[in-house]
C-alpha cells in the first residue's frame, strides 16, 4: 500500500475528500455570514438557527405536507428566508446606528429562543430525514467509498456560491447593494430605496443559512442543536477570510474543511481547535483577515 | 336572614371541632420528592419529561391515601451542569424540605448532588448518570445508584461481542471522562475475553459532528467491531455516517438507549448491539408499566434511565411506609439504609436488591436492533440477545474501593 508521510494514501485522499465536503458548509454558511456583514454591519449570530431552522422546515415539509427533498430544496429557503426578512424589520432594523455589540446580542438571544422552542416540541434527540432516492449509494474510488449525496452537497455548494459571487460582483443590483454599503445616503439620494434592499439581503442571507440546513437534513440527524455546532467555527472561518468578504469566505470555507480533515488524520483530538489555532495565527499577521481590507 | 339563638350557638361549638380536622390533615406529613432532570438540553429525550412522569406514575401507583402520609413532587432542570444541578438541590433540600432527589442528571451532575446530599443528610438516588464511581471511590451512606453504569454497559456489550466472535476492536471515544471511562471499561472486557483493542480515536467533545473520517480510520484498522463510547448525537451520527458510507465493519453503541433508535429508524439502525436495563416490550409486567405511562404521556416509549425513577421511587416510599414519615424524614442516610435493608419488587427491573454500596442490582439484557422487516408495531424495536444475571452484571463490591464496604 503507498504510504504518504506514513499513512496508508487512501486514507489520506479520503480525508481531503471528506475535507472538501465539510468545507462546501463551511463555504456556504460562512458566505450567509459575510454578506449580512459586509451589508449590514450586524454579526448574525442567529445564522446557525436559522440553519437549523431550514433542515427542520424541509423536516416539516416532508412529514406535514408530504413536500419532498427537490422541492424543500427551494421552499425552505424561500419560507425562512420570508421569517428572516420578518426578524429583520421588527428587530434588527432597530439596531443599525448602534455598536455591533447589540446586533450580537439581540440575534444570539434569538437564535437561543429559536433553538429552545424547537427543541420543545421536537425533543433533543433528533428526527431522521432520509436521503432522496435519486442521491442513494456510493462510488468506489477507489481510495475510498464517496457517497453520491455528499458529492452532490460539494456540487450545490460550489454552484450556489458561486451564483451568489455572480450577483454581488457581476450584476447592477450587486454595483448597487456595494455602494450602497459604503454610502448609504447618496445611494439613497438616486431614488434606491435602500432599507428595502438591506433587508432583501438579510433575506438573502438567512436563505443561504437555511439551503445548506436543507443540504445537512439527511447527513445529520436534524436536531435543535445542529446550528450551534456549526456556528462558531463558521465565526472563526468569516473571521479568517475577512469580515465581510465574499470570496474570502467561500475559499476560506472549503480551504479549512481540508485542513480539518488532515488534522483528522495526524492528531484528531486537535481536529476542533486547529481553526482557531489558524485563526489565532491570521490575525496575527494579517488582523483584517486573508481576503478582508483594512479599513 | 334571621339566625336563632341555638343555631348560632351549635355553630360556635362545632368550629373548633372543624379547626381541628382541618389541623389533623395539615399535619398528614408531606414526602416532598424533587425530580432533578434534564429539561432542555441534549439528553431530554433520554431522561426529561418521561422521567418525570414516572415518578409521578410510580407515586399513584403506590397509593398514598392510606399510607399516612402525603407524597409532593417537585421538578427541576440541571442544565447538564453540575454547579447548577447542586445548587439547586441544596435549596430543594435547605429551604423546600425535599426529602429525596430522583433521576438526577448525567454523570458531572450526579457526582456533585452526592456530594450536597451527604452534606445535609438527605437522600439522593440516581438514575440517568452513567459513572460507577457513584458506588465506587465517590460512594456515599445518602446515595443510591439505581438504573446501569458504564461497568455494567460494558460488560454486557463488551463482552458478548467478543463471544460472538468481534474480538478485534477500534473505539471512537468522545473526548471527556465519561467515554475515557467506558472505551478503558469495555477494552478491559475485550482483552479479558480473549479480544485485542487495535486503537481508538478521540473525538473532540461537544461540537463533532462530522464522524465519518474516524469511522475510515477505524475501517482502515482492520478491526472487526467498532466501538462507539459516546452518546446522544455523537452516537446518532456516527451510525448514520457509517451507514452512508458503507462501513461493514459491526458498530457497537455502547451507551445508547431506545430514544436514539426511534429517532434514527430501523433502517439506519438494524442490526446494532447495545445494553439497557429495561425494555418496555420485555415482559408482561414491562409493558403494563409502559401502558401505564403511556397513558399519561403518548407517543413515547421509555427507555431504561426514563423507567428508573419509577422503580426508584416506588421503593423509597416503600420504605418510608415501613419505617414511618416522621422517621423518613429525619435522616437520609436512614431511609437510605432502611431501603438497602428491604428486597426491590417493582414492573420495572422485577425483583431485586440494593447492595451496601448503593448499587441497585438486576439484571442486564443484551438486545440487537430489529430488521424494518421484524418489527410489528410502533416502538417495536429489540431483539433480546443475552441476559447478565443481577449478580454478574455490575462490578464486584471488593473492586469498587467504596469506602462504605468495610472488608
Amino acid at each position: 500500500m503507498m504510504m504518504i508521510l506514513g499513512i496508508p494514501a487512501p486514507l489520506l485522499f479520503g480525508q481531503l475528500m471528506l475535507g472538501v465536503v465539510n468545507g462546501a458548509f463551511y463555504a456556504l454558511l460562512s458566505l450567509g455570514l459575510a454578506i449580512i456583514f459586509g451589508m449590514l454591519n450586524i454579526v448574525n449570530f442567529a445564522h446557525g438557527a436559522l440553519f437549523m431552522l431550514g433542515a427542520f422546515t424541509s423536516w416539516g415539509l416532508l412529514n406535514y405536507a408530504g413536500i419532498g427533498y427537490w422541492w424543500a430544496l427551494l421552499l425552505a429557503p424561500l419560507i425562512v428566508g420570508a421569517f428572516g426578512v420578518v426578524l429583520e424589520r421588527l428587530f434588527i432594523s432597530k439596531l443599525y446606528k448602534l455598536d455591533h455589540l447589540y446586533g450580537l446580542l439581540l440575534t444570539f438571544g434569538i437564535a437561543l429562543i429559536l433553538e429552545g422552542l424547537v427543541r420543545n416540541y421536537y425533543g433533543s434527540s433528533g428526527l431522521p430525514y432520509r436521503i432522496p432516492a435519486e442521491l442513494q449509494g456510493a462510488q468506489d474510488l477507489g481510495f475510498m467509498i464517496m457517497p453520491n449525496y455528499r458529492g452532490w452537497v460539494v456540487l450545490a455548494a460550489l454552484v450556489m456560491c458561486l451564483i451568489t459571487w455572480i450577483v454581488i460582483e457581476k450584476t447592477s443590483i450587486g454595483a448597487k447593494l456595494r455602494a450602497a454599503t459604503e454610502n448609504a445616503p447618496l445611494v439613497q439620494s438616486f431614488g434606491i430605496n435602500v432599507p428595502r434592499m438591506i433587508t432583501l439581503t438579510y433575506g438573502a442571507g438567512v436563505a443561504l443559512a437555511a439551503f445548506a440546513g436543507v443540504l445537512a437534513a439527511p447527513i445529520y440527524s436534524v436536531n435543535p442543536g445542529m446550528g450551534a455546532n456549526f456556528i462558531i467555527v463558521v465565526f472563526a472561518v468569516v473571521v479568517i477570510g475577512g469580515m465581510g468578504s465574499i470570496l474570502g469566505s467561500i475559499i476560506t470555507g472549503f480551504g479549512l474543511g481540508i485542513v480539518e480533515g488532515l488534522t483528522r488524520v495526524f492528531y484528531p483530538e486537535g481536529s476542533a481547535t486547529v481553526i482557531f489555532v489558524v485563526m489565532v495565527i491570521v490575525l496575527l499577521a494579517r488582523p483584517a483577515g486573508l481576503f478582508g481590507r483594512a479599513h | 336572614m334571621r339566625l336563632s339563638r341555638r343555631a348560632l350557638l351549635g355553630t360556635a361549638a362545632a368550629l373548633p371541632a372543624a379547626a381541628a380536622i382541618r389541623q389533623a390533615r395539615a399535619q398528614r406529613p408531606v414526602i416532598k420528592i424533587g425530580v432533578l432532570t434534564d429539561l432542555s438540553g441534549v439528553y431530554q429525550d433520554i431522561v426529561g419529561p418521561l422521567a418525570v412522569e414516572s415518578t409521578r406514575l410510580a407515586v399513584s401507583d403506590f397509593g398514598v391515601a392510606d399510607k399516612g402520609f402525603d407524597v409532593e413532587v417537585l421538578i427541576g432542570d440541571h442544565q447538564n451542569r453540575p454547579d447548577v444541578g447542586s445548587n439547586l438541590v441544596r435549596q430543594w433540600y435547605d429551604r423546600d424540605g425535599v426529602d429525596i432527589v430522583v433521576e438526577g442528571g448525567s454523570s458531572a451532575v450526579a457526582l456533585a448532588v452526592a456530594g450536597v446530599a451527604k452534606d445535609k443528610n438527605k437522600a439522593y438516588i440516581n438514575s440517568g448518570g452513567a459513572t460507577s464511581d457513584l458506588t465506587g471511590a465517590a460512594c456515599n451512606a445518602n446515595t443510591l445508584h439505581w438504573t446501569y453504569d458504564t461497568y455494567m454497559l460494558a460488560k454486557s456489550t463488551g463482552a458478548a461481542m467478543v463471544k460472538a466472535g468481534g474480538d478485534r476492536w477500534f473505539f471512537i471515544t468522545a473526548d471527556y471522562a465519561f467515554g475515557h471511562a467506558l472505551s478503558r471499561d469495555v477494552g478491559n472486557f475485550v482483552t479479558q475475553a480473549g479480544g485485542r483493542v487495535l486503537g481508538g480515536v478521540r473525538t473532540p467533545f461537544p461540537g463533532t459532528t462530522d464522524f465519518s473520517s474516524y469511522l475510515l480510520q477505524a475501517q482502515a484498522s482492520g478491526a472487526k467491531v467498532i466501538g462507539l463510547a459516546n452518546a446522544g448525537a455523537d452516537t446518532t451520527n456516527c451510525i448514520k455516517q457509517a451507514k452512508e458510507f458503507g462501513i461493514k465493519t459491526p458498530l457497537a453503541g455502547l451507551l445508547m438507549f431506545i430514544s436514539d433508535i426511534h429517532s434514527l429508524g430501523l433502517e439506519t439502525c438494524q442490526g446494532l448491539f447495545l445494553t439497557e436495563s429495561f425494555y418496555w416490550d420485555l415482559n408482561d409486567r414491562t409493558r403494563a408499566f409502559s401502558e401505564r405511562l403511556w397513558r399519561r404521556m403518548p407517543n413515547r416509549r421509555p427507555g431504561m434511565a426514563n423507567a428508573g425513577p419509577y422503580s426508584s421511587t416506588l421503593h423509597f416510599l416503600k420504605a418510608v411506609h415501613a419505617m414511618g414519615p416522621a422517621e423518613a424524614k429525619k435522616s437520609g442516610a436512614a431511609i437510605i439504609a432502611q431501603m438497602k435493608r428491604m428486597p426491590t419488587d417493582d414492573d420495572v427491573h422485577g425483583q431485586g436488591i440494593i447492595r451496601e454500596d448503593g448499587r441497585k442490582l438486576h439484571p442486564a439484557y443484551l438486545f440487537q436492533v430489529k430488521k424494518p422487516s421484524e418489527s410489528k408495531r410502533p416502538w417495536d424495536y429489540y431483539n433480546l440477545i443475552g441476559t447478565t444475571p443481577a449478580d454478574e452484571a455490575f462490578r464486584p463490591m471488593k473492586d469498587g474501593n467504596c469506602p462504605l464496604v468495610k472488608t
